[in-house]
């Protein structure tokens, strides 16, 4: 894991001091809260439905057991006892106060933390595939590269009010976990025709009201010219994206008003003038901080070899653990979807990507004991364990067990992603939370039953919780007042990345509830063979399923 | 138009010579002061670079980033005169503008000289290198570069 020198903790304690100093004036009253939003925007502080929220980052969704369990502590300490995840691999707080935010960020640095640019119109924390440096079918560590990004964007003079946020996402496998091609500038570190390493650069993608998936700008960057690259497709963005309407903002309308060539060639020209500019961190650099991301000390000659004798067990084993790269060790996903069965049968989900205080704990104490000291934040908004030997697995689970956290239901319809909805969030046109729990709830016994089966809900058209890309789409909208929820089918975020369509007319919340069952009906009476949810929906297509729903 | 509150030219005083606007200044080949919007192109100046002695550039909106590009590309370009910022100027932009390369602040409504002092001093360093500003970033200090 990467870890602060001096240079790096005092950016963060002058940024502490400086959000102390900020939110003091906005007490006293001398800072207006019209200068003072952008300000605590950029501190990762949103006003909501409530209070206030606090997003903290997670750079590229890794930390340690100890930062882990300072999140754990915060839940406890300054909100109602537990905290959020979101997809955007961070964490977020619902209930917190504005006077109690330096000491939190002061918190936070004590572990080498910070809410820094989480939010805001500049570019946003860097996310990152949540198997980076554990599994097999990469190419190489993406998260050096994210790093380096990281610093050059942190406090980047030029980009800190850019026409709308910037969200940046760095990839090194073909199975695209990360949902790289959403993002507004997406990497993918590649290997060229001479077997060097660079970066593949797709800009312009993004959900909301108008989600595109970004076109590949530039096929090879080398990586001693990452960060200059980059600096010139932000520059471009800067001076003409859209400014006139917030909703046109995004660098994904810019890239599709001047169409994808017109841009490529004002980012070259950029590229070729900043070339000259020596802005370029030295290979040295890169160099510097791989080495916090070189492999833990794994143990050779581990068994692969598991007693799946306790039924749980191998379900759970089945589901959420993941191939490594290393013998003997297997990557762990710790579901936060639960959906408990009840003395009377019946069945009761939590809230998609929400832990207590303890549970967080928990799962700190679990990575420091088995996992190297390493978790990962998913954008699923589950919690990954990346590198567990096979021989710790059964402990681990029943820890898991014990702690709540064991679901066994990794990618299945139960594991779904849901933004905060009405429940929270001033912009929602409707509640997404209760929505995903009622899903949950009718679907539990099915999940097994279905397989593969991505679904994801937005509580208004700004899109959170990813529901275009979802094999299920959900949209929540507002219907001459009333709560109305469109279902979209045929999303996907992977490395086959497709936008969702509308089936039709939009239901109520038990209608939309029925209308998942029904297509879910579908897919089982027609699936072929080892066929997921999405692939019989690709080969039959809309229609069979839209009979069913509405016929 | 707001007064000149900061100027970081050494031993000099703000420029005096009446702007005028971009659109104006091809023409008006005496004009050695001019004034750039959020939506104009600085690289329009590129030419005439010699012949200025102010570059303003307006922020009607703090929230409207457009200028901290413009003032790079100016001084990327070898720009050497004064670079004023003007307009909704808030006291923690005043280092991002610094970096950026303007030399000379003209915020809308005075700001607090103490506030304004502490804001400066805010960053003890930098991550990234704009050139403009001179100063070293992080990774040339932990390289000896
Ligand atoms: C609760 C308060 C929240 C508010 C007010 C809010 C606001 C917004 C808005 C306005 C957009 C659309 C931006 C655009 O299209 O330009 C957006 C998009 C998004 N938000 Fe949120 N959000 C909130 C919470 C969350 C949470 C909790 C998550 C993660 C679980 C999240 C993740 C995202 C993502 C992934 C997008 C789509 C990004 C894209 O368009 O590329 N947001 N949000
Ligand atoms: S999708 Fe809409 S309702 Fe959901 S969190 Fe985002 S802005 Fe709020």
């Amino acid at each position: 894991m990467y870890l602060y020198d001096h240079y790096d903790q005092a950016m963060v304690d002058a940024r502490v001091a400086e959000f102390r100093d900020q939110t003091r004036r906005r007490i006293e009253g001398t800072l207006s809260e019209e200068k003072f939003r952008p300000l605590r925007l950029q501190n990762g502080l949103y006003l909501q439905l409530h209070a206030y929220m606090l997003r903290v980052a997670v750079p590229y969704g890794t930390l340690s057991g100890a930062q882990m369990k300072m999140l754990g502590d915060i839940a406890d300490k300054y909100d109602r006892g537990y905290g959020h995840f979101t997809t955007r691999q961070n964490i977020q707080y619902n209930w917190i106060k504005l006077e109690d935010t330096p000491d939190i960020l002061a918190d936070l640095a004590s572990v080498e933390m910070h809410a820094i640019q989480t939010s805001g119109n500049c570019i946003r924390n860097i996310s990152a595939d949540q198997y980076a440096g554990a599994t097999a079918d990469e190419l190489i560590d993406p998260r050096p590269y994210a790093e380096l990004l990281r610093q050059w964007s942190s406090f980047h003079p030029e980009f800190l009010a850019l026409p709308r946020k910037f969200k940046i996402c760095v990839i090194a496998s073909d199975t695209d976990r990360a949902a790289m091609r959403l993002h507004d500038i997406g990497i993918q570190i590649v290997k060229n025709e001479a077997g060097e390493i660079g970066a593949a650069f797709y800009v312009g993608g993004g959900m909301g009201r108008t989600p595109f998936i970004a076109p590949l700008v530039k096929a090879f960057v080398p990586l001693d010219e990452l960060i200059t690259y980059s600096e010139a497709c932000l520059r471009v963005y800067n001076r003409y994206g859209r400014r006139d309407n917030k909703y046109k903002a995004r660098i994904k309308i810019l890239v599709h008003e001047l169409g994808v060539d017109e841009y490529r060639r004002q980012v070259e020209e950029e590229f070729a003038h900043l070339q000259t500019l020596a802005i370029e961190p030295p290979l040295a650099e890169l160099e510097r901080i791989k080495t916090f991301f070189a492999d833990p000390a794994y143990e050779a000659g581990l068994s692969d070899d598991l007693d799946l004798s306790n039924p749980a067990f191998a379900a759970w084993v089945k589901n959420n653990t993941a191939a490594h790269k290393t013998p003997g060790y297997a990557i762990v996903n710790i579901s936060l979807k639960p959906v408990k069965t009840l003395a009377d049968g019946s069945k009761q989900a939590g809230i998609p990507g929400d832990a207590t205080g303890e549970q967080i704990r928990v799962m700190a104490d679990l990575a420091k004991t088995y996992s190297f000291d390493e978790l990962r934040v998913t954008h699923t908004q589950n919690i990954v364990l990346p590198h567990v030997r096979k021989a710790d697995l059964f402990t681990v689970w029943e820890k898991l067990v014990a702690a709540e956290l064991a679901e066994a239901n990794l990618d299945k319809i139960t594991d779904i992603i849901a933004c905060p909805g009405l429940d929270y969030c001033t912009l929602a046109n409707a509640r997404s939370i209760p929505v995903a729990q009622k899903i949950a709830e009718r679907m539990a016994d099915k999940a097994e039953e279905i397989g593969e089966l991505k679904l994801k809900i937005s509580g208004c058209i700004n899109a959170c919780g990813h529901h275009h890309a979802g094999h299920i789409g959900i949209l929540g909208v507002d219907r001459k007042g009333l709560e109305n929820y469109q279902l979209l089918l045929g999303g996907c975020e992977g490395a086959d990345t497709s936008l969702g369509k509308i089936v039709g007319p939009g239901f109520d919340e038990d209608g939309i509830v029925g209308a998942v069952e029904k297509a879910t009906q579908v897919y089982l009476a027609n699936k072929e063979g080892e066929e997921r949810f999405l692939d019989t929906y690709r080969r039959i297509g809309m229609n069979p399923f839209k009979e069913a729903i509405y016929g | 138009m707001a007064d000149v509150q900061f100027l970081f030219r050494e031993g000099e005083e703000a420029v005096s010579a009446p702007t005028v606007a971009l659109s104006a200044f091809a023409e008006d080949t005496n004009a050695t002061a001019v004034v750039i919007e959020p939506g104009e192109d600085a690289r329009a100046l590129l030419p005439h670079l010699d012949r200025l002695s102010l570059v303003e550039v307006t922020f009607p909106a703090f929230t409207d980033g457009r200028g901290f590009s413009s003032a790079r590309i100016l001084r990327e370009a070898g720009y050497t005169g004064e670079l004023r910022a003007s307009g909704d100027i808030g006291v923690d932009m005043l280092s991002h503008l610094h970096r950026c390369g303007f030399d000379a602040i003209a915020p809308n409504t005075p700001l607090d000289l103490a506030q304004a002092d502490t804001a400066l001093k805010t960053w003890p360093q930098v991550y990234q290198a704009t050139v403009v500003d001179g100063r070293k970033p992080i990774w040339a200090l932990r390289h000896g570069l």
